[in-house]
């Protein structure tokens, strides 16, 4: 059997978590653990090791849908999950600029673990009346042209599913000019 | 949909360039604890500006800068019988008391004070207003930001900043942008970073090469990104190495012929879809 595997990062609560539970079939195996500091109290739970989902394509395939921790004090854990992935999706908290600085440096520590595996930047949140466009995001975030950014609600199943469908249409796409 | 935050997390420079990429018009208003400001663009020129010290009218912005005195203005003001800058400017043109350069100078002086003074704030809400046009009666000047950004970024103080958007000079070097250099307003050291920017050489060797502090290379540099005409890339010679896969599944994929990793996407995707 083959696995393979996704990796959706992002900085600390942009909704990865949401995100891999509106699309695995199993409940998200989450490490999750109630907040302590002050600072970080915007939500009461926060992934502490990872996030994992899976979907089952037949017998002998499965996607793996991995969830970095958000929180910088479990980075060391980022490098190892990136190993070996097929693509990755950096998610941002569309309503929360002070966390585009932090979104950026984890883009580009991605890259730099993989630095031909394609990604899309997905801006997360955009149900809610102060998101940021996408278009504004990609230009906060400096964000070259030939990548994807793409709206995004993790809640909604939809619009994740699209999100996953580009990463994969980067990836073949990528596959061509490989060759 | 919205474009809202603080300076402390997003600057007025990236603002700007926001502003200035994206072509926006609106009105961008920043409130700091002490003062606010408004700034009105149309498709990413700057219009007008003001402060809520003060009304920003034709008078007021040439008592400003030194062209009109109190006396003059009030006379006018009574004269003509109207708030509006453009009946104003007419009444002191034909009243011979400033010339139509007078007025141009006068009001992008008076803008050029408010955005550049922004520049210089740590901490602030802003909110951009896509509806919201400029006062009317007023008086407006389109100016091009790329300068305003160049000008701007000179002015600013803090080396943190400077170090967040640029961590390690040692290990980025530069690239020009293909953004036409005529009619942006470079100084001479500007230039002088240009000259030496080369895909060999990290920030650091542009600075030792021109006897610049790292104060003021950064300054300079990020002024030269945020107006768009220079992009970072890593130097040659410093690229990563690429790492031989490591897991049993990497393995496998990698041992795979590209039409089979093909036929894995295609997989993925039809299953995607059904979900
Ligand atoms: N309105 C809205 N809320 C969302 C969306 N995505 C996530 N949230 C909420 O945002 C909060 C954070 O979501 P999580 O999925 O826990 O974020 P995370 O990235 O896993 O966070 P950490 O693991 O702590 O880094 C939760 O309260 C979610 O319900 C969205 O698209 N729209
Ligand atoms: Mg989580």
């Amino acid at each position: 059997m083959q696995t393979v595997k996704m990796v959706i990062t992002g900085p600390f609560s942009a909704g990865k978590t949401e995100f891999i539970q509106s699309v695995s079939e199993i409940d998200v195996v989450t490490t999750e653990r109630k907040i302590s500091s002050d600072a970080e109290r915007v939500k009461n739970e926060t992934t502490v090791a990872m996030d994992f989902g899976r979907i089952t394509v037949d017998d002998d395939l499965v996607l793996y849908l991995f969830g970095t921790p958000g929180q910088r004090r479990f980075d060391f854990m980022w490098e190892i999950l990136s190993e070996g992935m097929l693509g990755f999706i950096v998610l941002v908290d569309s309503v929360r600029p002070e966390t585009f600085r932090e979104a950026k440096h984890i883009l580009e520590v991605f890259r730099g673990y993989a630095t031909t595996t394609p990604y899309v930047v997905a801006a997360n949140k955009q149900d809610l009346p102060d998101a940021w466009t996408p278009e504004d995001i990609r230009i906060a975030l400096k964000i070259e042209k030939e990548i994807k950014v793409l709206a995004c609600v993790a809640t909604d199943k939809e619009t994740v599913k699209t999100v996953l469908l580009e990463l994969l249409y980067s990836i073949l796409e990528n596959m061509q000019t490989d060759e | 949909m919205a474009l809202k935050g603080n300076l402390r997390d997003f600057s007025t420079t990236q603002l700007l360039n926001l502003v200035n990429l994206a072509r926006k018009t609106g009105k961008l208003s920043v409130n700091s604890p002490t003062i606010g400001a408004s700034l009105y663009f149309k498709e990413g020129r700057l219009v007008h500006a003001s402060t809520n010290t003060e009304d920003g009218n034709l008078t007021v912005m040439l008592i400003k800068t030194g062209k009109l005195t109190k006396e003059q203005a009030v006379a006018i003001s009574k004269k003509s019988g109207s708030t509006s800058d453009n009946v104003i400017g007419k009444y002191l043109m034909d009243a011979k008391l400033v010339s139509r350069e007078d007025i141009v100078q006068g009001v992008k002086d008076y803008m050029l004070e408010i955005v550049y003074d922004l520049f210089t704030w740590h901490d602030g809400d802003f909110f951009f207003d896509q509806d919201s046009e400029s006062p009317s009666g007023r008086i407006t000047m389109p100016l091009n930001l790329d300068n305003v950004i160049l000008e701007g970024s000179r002015r600013i103080q803090e080396l943190d900043k400077l170090q967040d958007e640029l961590p390690d000079l040692s290990t980025i070097a530069l690239k020009i942008t293909d953004k036409p250099l005529r009619g942006v307003k470079l100084t001479q050291d500007d230039w002088r970073v240009i000259s030496h920017i080369h895909p060999r050489n990290s920030i650091k060797q542009i600075a030792q090469n021109n006897n610049m502090d790292e104060f003021q290379i950064r300054k300079i540099v990020y002024g030269m990104m945020q107006a768009g005409l220079v992009e970072i890339i890593r130097p040659e010679g410093l690229e990563p190495k690429k790492k031989k896969p490591v897991t049993r599944a990497a393995r496998k994929a990698a041992s795979q012929s590209p039409a089979e990793k093909r036929s894995v996407v295609t997989k993925l995707i039809d299953r995607i879809k059904r979900i």
